[in-house]
């Protein structure tokens, strides 16, 4: 894997690939469970969505979604499941500054670490309110 | 109508979305919202974050097909997602301040200039010669394989490509949308990326500007599993089974009867959004 030429490496686009369809394929998963939890309960009620409420504040925060995990709460669950759907294209960036760092291409890690600070700052700097 | 009822309904729609939107290119969210805000009255804040989800699905759905093929250009996609994530912290900073109806209104425009980009003649325009300094500099020209040997591509036009992927960033975080299509004009006209390149490199770009949108919506409740749960299923399981037909399906007609659609459904977002009725 330590070649000069890292991205026309076909194990390294396939170690990629491979990636994205596990955290798809996992995100998916976890869905479907938190999915049959929250029908199982819910199925019956009224879906509420004309009057714009938020979702529980609880379901807004990694924290707070853990939490639900843990008591098997169906919506905490699929949120959970939305999360890491939501950190794939995050992960293959930071699987892309790996990469230009072992091409020793040091302008694109720079680059590439630019870009992940601003999805961080997005998500540390209370700009969700 | 009951709960089940409604996840069941919008599992459906959200599949022909994600199926229509991988073969026509557009992404699943373009239909997303006009499904959910006119078809099931959803406010069009929950429409948003469901669309978002759905773009990350198109994108990273498609992307592990795509992948094999390794022409995406893995520089020209990260140099311009500064621009796409600083635009989609603008957007998402805007989205606070602008009336759901105007976000309504907005959203029909982009739509048909969505439609029209589909259906548009696309000519390509290989460079062959480095006239752009910065593209040097940043490394961004590359080569990709064909039967016939290696084809070299030179970009033409970097800072102008960049200030269109800003705005392209400020719609994905305002509107909730991959904005593929002002990412296209971005690369295939401004900066003449080959399109075999373009549209791998568009759609890696897609997943990580949602990305940054979504981290925002998911804080101001947006998203809500209720909605977000068939959205997602539908559109990803509808996304790989578009990939899977791509190959054999006739997508020049299925593009023109989408656009037709599209604009229909654009109208129907402008009309209500003046109205008040988003």
């Amino acid at each position: 894997m330590l070649t000069k030429k890292y991205w026309q490496d076909k194990d390294v686009a396939l170690l990629v690939g491979k990636t994205l369809r596990t955290g798809v394929l996992c995100a998916m998963g976890i869905t479907i469970v938190g999915a049959l939890i929250y029908l199982f309960h819910n199925a019956g009620g009224k879906p509420e969505y004309h009057v714009f409420k938020g979702a529980e504040p609880s379901l807004r925060h990694l924290p707070g979604i853990l939490e639900g995990v843990t008591h098997f709460d169906g919506m905490a669950i699929i949120q959970l499941g939305v999360a890491i759907l939501i950190a794939t294209p995050v992960v293959r960036v930071l699987l892309s500054a790996i990469g230009f760092l072992i091409e020793k291409d040091y302008m694109y890690v720079f680059i590439t670490l630019l870009v992940l600070g601003i999805i961080m700052f997005n998500m540390l700097s209370g700009l969700g309110g | 109508m009951s709960i089940l009822v409604f996840t069941l309904i919008l599992l459906v729609g959200a599949f022909a979305a994600g199926l229509l939107g991988s073969l026509t290119g557009l992404g699943g969210g373009v239909v997303v919202i006009p499904l959910l805000t006119l078809g099931f009255h959803v406010d069009i804040r929950y429409a948003i974050g469901a669309s978002l989800v759905a773009s990350i699905a198109t994108s990273s759905g498609a992307a592990s097909a795509y992948v094999k093929e390794g022409i995406t250009n893995i520089r020209i996609g990260m140099f311009l997602e500064i621009a796409t994530t600083t635009g989609a912290v603008i957007g998402a900073l805007l989205a606070a301040y602008i009336a759901p109806g105007i976000v309504a209104v907005l959203f029909g425009c982009v739509l048909i200039f969505s439609a029209i980009m589909s259906v548009r003649k696309k000519t390509e325009h290989l460079e062959l010669s480095d006239t752009s300094p910065l593209a040097q500099k940043l490394k961004l020209n590359g080569s990709y394989p064909t039967p016939e040997g290696k084809v070299a591509y030179y970009i033409r036009k970097v800072p102008g490509g960049y200030i269109l992927m800003t705005i392209a960033g400020i719609i994905s975080g305002l509107l909730g949308i991959g904005s593929g299509a002002l990412k296209v004009l971005a690369m295939d006209v401004v900066m003449h990326i080959p399109f075999k390149v373009s549209t791998t490199t568009s759609n890696f770009m897609i997943g990580v500007t949602a990305a940054a949108s979504a981290v925002v919506y998911m804080q101001r409740g947006y998203i809500d599993p209720g909605i977000a749960m068939p959205v997602m299923l539908g559109v990803l399981t509808g996304a790989i089974s578009g990939s899977k037909l791509l190959v054999r399906a006739n997508t020049h007609k299925l593009r023109q009867i989408f656009a037709v659609v599209i604009v229909f459904l654009a109208f129907e977002m402008i009309y209500n959004g003046l109205t008040g009725n988003i």
